[in-house]
């Protein structure tokens, strides 16, 4: 049996939040230039959520700190443009002064990285750290910032006054998560960057955080980057999944065609080597071989030593991602050979 | 079949500043000549305490670690020898578990030279080389004379599985020994230690916290499931995975997402009645899952503790509603 396709959800609108296009960032190593995220393009819709998936060295960190310009000093932005617009003002993310990041910074675009909940100042009542955000952006009327955090809380099913007044010790780990999705929210920005969010929660309170980004999805108008290793994550909250591998992206799909219907080999190989809960044990199949060096890798395709359709092409030109289908994008020279050994079809559990 | 191991009401407490804590209070579990057994559960629920019990590196508080029948702890020392080299251990970090300053070839011969399973380290070397093909590290001679740094993650943890085998043990703890690992290399790992169940009789005592990795890796074997220090649900895998018995198993269960986008949208998910994660230092009275139990019965679960209890198909659950309601309370 075939998934239905939920109909394209409503809270996505027409209106591009960023834009990206052939950004090239590289680190300086000893060794030689890191070259850790390679021409990647995409485009965000408003209310949308993308979600970006690879294995660790893959560059999605480097890519989300790119967006927000939070790159450490050895990295560099080699090539490539990122445009962010709101209410139909575009602004060119890579030329924006020191003044201008300030404001875009929280305002615009928050990020929360990965175990952040860990970096709360710890000798500060969560209040004083909300306000000093605010302050630090312009909001000095306390009053105002309490009432939208109280209301923040409410939507992160929080106890706004108890979690108001206490210290970062007194609360759990998933709490603390939820205080820092409020807080990443306190100044209204249109796009959220997160970082592994989930990474290092237990299971229910990986469940509770979960529950939460969904609820604020539903009431909030604002874009989403997902950045996780954790497919199932990309599985729960995505509308459209980017799959990233050696600093390019491979797939760019709708999330039912990147589980259900992918077409690039490494895709297929990630989806089928993660175990699922619901129905029969089915049989797992690893990649071999391991990620390639970013000093030097591959040339042409970065994936062809690893892949099973590789021919001559794949080891000398690189494929750029070409549309496939409606939302489907693929960079591979060989997607239809792919789709035809497979049927384009994955069986996971759903369709059991 | 033959019991290999048991532990019985095993318990462990450590004392953080003038207060204790029960790390794992109670714990029982029989493992079988051959069986696999997974142990699952959530951060600080006790389950590498029991591990490091169940292969002598811990001493219990109270209770016993019986390895085919003999208490560990009992043993003379020739006996207990003969058990440590039977019982070998898979760490979960393969970074800080290799020692940086030794190569490949270093690290697998120690144990062999210690143990008179080489005279000599030509010999060591060959033996070596013998092990690093059995974890699919070929050819041996590209490896040898690496450093753990020269390696990746796993051709790092497949050294240290090598250097486990060489004392050919009969049973392995693997404590998260694949958490660490890319998706696309966990699966080799997985498959190769699940190889040796055939080719060597290994018996496992794997511990995750991951159902998912547990489900595909003991699929023919048991899920031992463990909240707070104490087991509340062991049974055969397919079983618990399908047909989970106590709430908290099943709370488990359904809120693990998955990668399957309808399959996890679309899971009923079990309520609790709060997210709060007792303290260790503060464990419920009775059973200790009550304050978050749907099935909560005031003046049954906040009074005794729940003894494990058969309720037939090989499921032993720890929960007064269920075995009640089974039939067996």
């Amino acid at each position: 049996m075939q998934p239905t396709k939920p109909l394209q959800s409503t809270h996505i609108k027409e209106e591009v939040t960023l834009a990206v296009n052939d950004l090239w960032i590289s680190y300086q190593a000893r060794r030689g230039t890191v070259k850790a995220v390679r021409g990647v393009s995409f485009d965000l819709r408003l209310g949308e959520t993308l979600a970006f998936i690879g294995e660790s060295g893959c560059g999605k960190t480097t890519l989300g700190l790119g967006l927000i310009r939070l790159l450490p000093k050895t990295a560099r932005v080699e090539r490539g443009t990122i445009i962010y617009s709101r209410n139909n003002i575009r602004a060119s993310v890579l030329d924006m002064d020191n003044e201008a990041l300030r404001s875009f910074r929280w305002k615009e675009c928050a990020m929360i990285f990965q175990g952040a909940q860990n970096a709360f100042n710890p000798v500060l009542r969560i209040r004083d750290q909300v306000f000093d955000t605010a302050r630090a952006h312009g909001e000095s009327n306390r009053a105002r910032v309490r009432e939208r955090m109280l209301d923040l809380f409410q939507l992160v099913s929080l106890e706004s006054d108890r979690v108001m007044n206490a210290y970062p010790h007194e609360l759990s780990g998933g709490m603390r998560q939820r205080v820092l999705l409020a807080l990443g929210l306190l100044l209204d920005p249109q796009l959220i960057i997160l970082d592994e969010p989930t990474t290092a929660l237990d299971i229910l309170t990986q469940r509770s955080v979960i529950d939460v980004l969904r609820n604020l999805r539903n009431q909030l108008d604002f874009s989403l980057i997902l950045i996780s290793h954790d497919l199932s994550l990309a599985a729960e909250l995505a509308d459209r999944v980017g799959t990233m591998y050696a600093g390019a992206l491979v797939e760019v799909a709708d999330v039912y065609d990147t589980y259900y219907h992918p077409y690039h080999p490494y895709t297929i190989g990630l989806i089928r080597a993660v175990p699922t809960l619901s129905g029969e044990r089915r049989d797992l199949i690893s990649i071999p071989g391991t990620p390639p060096d970013l000093i030097d890798p591959p040339r042409g395709c970065a994936f062809n030593p690893r892949c099973p359709y590789a021919t001559e092409r794949c080891r000398t030109e690189q494929p750029q991602l070409e549309t496939v289908g409606l939302n489907h994008q693929v960079a591979c020279w060989n997607w239809q050979a792919v789709v035809a050994d497979h049927g384009g079809r994955l069986i996971l559990a759903a369709q059991e | 079949m033959a019991v290999m191991m048991e532990l019985v009401n095993l318990e462990r407490s450590f004392k953080v500043g003038r207060a204790l804590v029960r790390a794992v209070d109670g714990v029982t579990l029989r493992i079988n000549e051959g069986e696999v057994v997974c142990l699952v559960g959530e951060s600080g629920c006790g389950k590498t305490t029991t591990g490091k019990m169940a292969v002598g590196l811990l001493r219990p508080t109270a209770g016993e670690v019986r390895f085919r029948g003999q208490d560990i702890w009992q043993m003379n020392a020739a006996d207990f020898r003969q058990y440590r080299q039977a019982v070998q251990i898979i760490h979960q970090d393969p970074y800080s578990s290799l020692n940086p300053t030794q190569s490949v070839v270093d690290i697998i011969s120690a144990p062999l030279l210690r143990h008179g399973f080489a005279r000599s380290r030509l010999a060591a070397r060959k033996l070596a080389a013998e092990f690093l093909q059995r974890v699919d590290m070929t050819p041996p001679e590209d490896y040898l004379d690496k450093y753990p740094h020269q390696l990746s993650g796993g051709q790092r943890q497949r050294v240290s599985v090598a250097r486990a085998l060489t004392v050919n043990p009969r049973f392995i703890m693997a404590d998260e020994a694949v958490s660490m690992l890319d998706v696309s290399i966990r699966v080799g790992l997985l498959k190769m230690l699940g190889r040796f169940r055939e080719e060597l009789g290994m018996t496992y005592l794997f511990i995750t916290h991951d159902l998912a990795v547990a489900k595909f890796f003991a699929w023919d074997g048991r899920i031992a499931v463990m909240y707070l220090g104490r087991v509340v649900e062991v049974g055969p895998t397919p079983r618990l995975i399908r047909f989970p018995q106590h709430p908290y198993t099943k709370a488990l269960l359904s809120a693990i997402p998955e990668a399957d986008p309808v399959a996890t949208r679309e899971k009923e998910r079990v309520q609790l009645r709060s997210m709060d994660v007792p303290s260790l230092l503060h464990i419920p009275a009775g059973c200790s899952f009550h304050p978050r139990c749907p099935l909560f019965e005031p003046g049954v679960c906040d009074r005794q503790v729940p003894q494990l209890r058969d309720i037939g198909n090989g499921v032993e659950i720890a929960c007064h509603v269920v075995a009640r309601e089974a039939g067996v309370a």
